[in-house]
């Protein structure tokens, strides 16, 4: 309502002229900087785009399907890094999601009032330690852990499966894909919690007055109602799970080639970056390291785009209740 | 809800949920705390007066410190803001004021939000290409541009929220007064609004102050200290990658500290900008 004062020229007019053009030179001013922000995401597209034109030229569609990653012979192809990303960030989800639910559920039902806003903020300082800490503590404290005793002791019981076959190097995927999961729980968790306490307290209640209890209220209630908030919680983790650089580099052992192993490294498009792009000596080879970067781009695009529509009608919905 | 289950089912059902759930905010907890006192403890061992002073010494010597990527890393963060604050303000300001109903404050605010979580290391491709590759150098201009680039998002989504929150009120009486849009925004709004657009702005800078993937093509690193931004330029976090990816069990015991370092001012940031928050929600 308050916006509309300076948009509609009609409550302006009376004054001097002077004052109403100014306005409009400051709407305009403003309206640069928004115009700025379309401008930089356009332009970080049509730039990768046009920068990974001698890639796109050579190798096609081809580019998407090849495993080979050979500077020698300048063939390059990114199906081993983004079967690496995938991997780490389905086994990110994997254990993120049943335990940011968990986490979410605790903060906005269980918990007594009392310690919520506590824990709660030390939810968020979780989400607030920098990438780079988490792959540190993963290289320098998960890892050891990982070879000498968990993955040992699955390899004893799963063993037979190929995904859990192989040496316990401690760095590799699984490794990775836990250190990712520890990154977005907190993310995930704390969304998921605004969405569960934007269930209007008055549907909760008639539910509890019927004699249900915090369970069926949360499944039967709370989750039906927040549905389209939590998948777009669990979204935004996916988004920041694939693009997620430095907690990955440290751990997935960067090894060019397949696995069917868990257990072994392999690479992700964001770690090839990381380690490769500064070497890059020829053009095909940066082409094709940016053509990587455009991929990556393009999936988070999508997954964030997906993410930001679903919390938008969440809201919607949630002004409407 | 179609058949009646027993109620005492119901109620053990019931206490399984909660128990799960209360094992999984434990289980955030304790990482919370595994995670923090590792780095302290770790840490720890390589503050002394020589990190904060000294420049870094190559590996096997004695002492040495991270004097220039601490300052690096502040410079980049400073300069990082100073474009993106004004920028982010701007054009959070527009969403705010003029964008409510228009296709280009919607179309906006949707970019704002899925720039924000954005890849920040095709961020720094991006920079790269832009910056880097046409001037043929890195440097810490670059770096600085890179985050700022992650900042504006930021920025300008939360100067939106806290610009909304301003009543209509003071808006009224401000233009009754017949003051011209762009002096009740900057003598009216903005001050209302300031407590919550700074810990809009605390944020942001916390968050970049611990970003490094952006960094790697733009700033890169240096062991010396920086004569101007056009040059590469030492930092924390690239130190603190290098240095935990090398052999040398010293640099290791200095990544420790830089991490140390890097995590207690971001967390006393956040902290320090929540509870600004709450100071305001309660007047």
């Amino acid at each position: 309502m308050a916006q509309s004062i300076g948009s509609t020229p009609g409550a302006a007019k009376k004054g001097l002229l002077g004052a109403l053009s100014g306005d409009q030179v400051f709407k305009g001013f403003t309206a640069c900087f928004a115009i700025g922000i379309l401008l930089l995401l356009g332009s970080m597209f049509i730039l990768l785009w046009q920068e990974s034109g001698p890639s796109i030229e050579k190798f096609g569609w081809g580019f998407l399907t090849s495993a080979q990653w050979n500077p020698v012979l300048e063939n390059y192809g990114a199906l081993v890094a983004i079967t690496g990303t995938l991997v780490t960030t389905a086994i990110a989800l994997a254990v993120a999601v049943p335990i940011s639910l968990g986490i979410a559920l605790f903060l906005a039902e269980i918990a007594p009032q009392s310690i919520r806003t506590p824990l709660g903020v030390a939810i968020e300082l979780l989400a607030a330690i920098p990438s780079i800490v988490y792959g540190m503590w993963g290289l320098f404290v998960l890892a050891p852990l990982m070879s000498d005793h968990v993955q040992p002791a699955i390899a004893s019981v799963f063993g037979f499966l190929p995904f859990f076959s192989g040496p316990p190097m401690g760095i590799g995927m699984f490794t990775a894909g836990l250190v990712l999961a520890l990154m977005i729980i907190p993310f995930i968790a704390s969304i998921t919690r605004d969405v569960f306490l934007m269930v209007p307290t008055t549907l909760k209640e008639s539910a509890y007055g019927l004699g249900c209890t915090t369970w069926e209220v949360v499944k039967d209630i709370m989750i039906p109602y927040g549905r389209k908030g939590i998948f777009g919680a669990v979204f935004l983790g996916l988004g920041r799970a694939l693009g997620e650089t430095m907690a990955i580099t440290f751990v997935i052992g960067n090894a060019h080639r397949l696995s069917l192993s868990l257990f072994a490294p392999g690479n992700s498009i964001a770690s090839i970056l990381a380690n490769e792009f500064t070497e890059a000596d020829t053009d095909i080879y940066l082409a094709s390291l940016v053509e990587l970067g455009l991929v990556l781009f393009a999936i988070t695009f999508v997954i964030i785009g997906l993410a930001q529509l679903w919390m938008r009608r969440m809201v919607g919905t949630g002004k409407k209740g | 809800m179609a058949q009646m289950q027993s109620k005492s089912r119901r109620v053990n059902t019931n206490r399984m949920i909660i128990a799960v759930s209360t094992l999984a905010a434990l289980f955030g907890l304790v990482m919370l705390v595994w995670i923090l006192s590792d780095v302290a403890i770790k840490g720890m061992g390589a503050i002394n007066w020589a990190f904060f002073t000294e420049l870094p010494a190559p590996p096997g010597e004695e002492g040495g410190g991270l004097a220039n990527a601490i300052v690096g890393t502040l410079i980049l963060t400073v300069v990082a803001a100073v474009i993106a604050i004004p920028f982010g303000v701007m054009a959070g300001t527009y969403l705010a004021e003029f964008g409510s109903t228009t296709k280009l404050g919607a179309a906006t605010r949707y970019v704002a939000d899925i720039l924000v979580s954005a890849p920040s290391i095709v961020i720094g491709m991006f920079v790269y290409l832009v910056v880097v590759a046409p001037s043929g150098n890195f440097s810490g201009m670059a770096g600085a541009i890179a985050l700022a680039i992650i900042m504006i998002p930021v920025v300008t989504r939360t100067t939106e929220e806290m610009l909304r929150l301003v009543s209509k009120e003071m808006r009224e009486a401000a233009l009754a007064l017949g003051a011209p849009y762009y002096k009740m925004m900057f003598g009216v709004i903005y001050r209302a609004a300031a407590t919550g657009m700074m810990t809009g702005i605390m944020l942001a800078v916390a968050r970049v102050s611990g970003e490094t993937a952006p960094l790697l093509f733009t700033a890169l690193n240096s062991p010396y200290w920086m004569e101007s931004l056009n040059e590469p330029m030492a930092n924390l976090t690239v130190t603190l990658f290098n240095y935990a990816m090398s052999p040398y069990e010293d640099w290791q015991t200095m990544a420790w500290g830089a991490a140390f370092v890097i995590t207690a001012a971001i967390l006393i940031l956040t902290v320090t900008s929540r509870l600004l928050l709450m100071k305001r929600k309660r007047t």
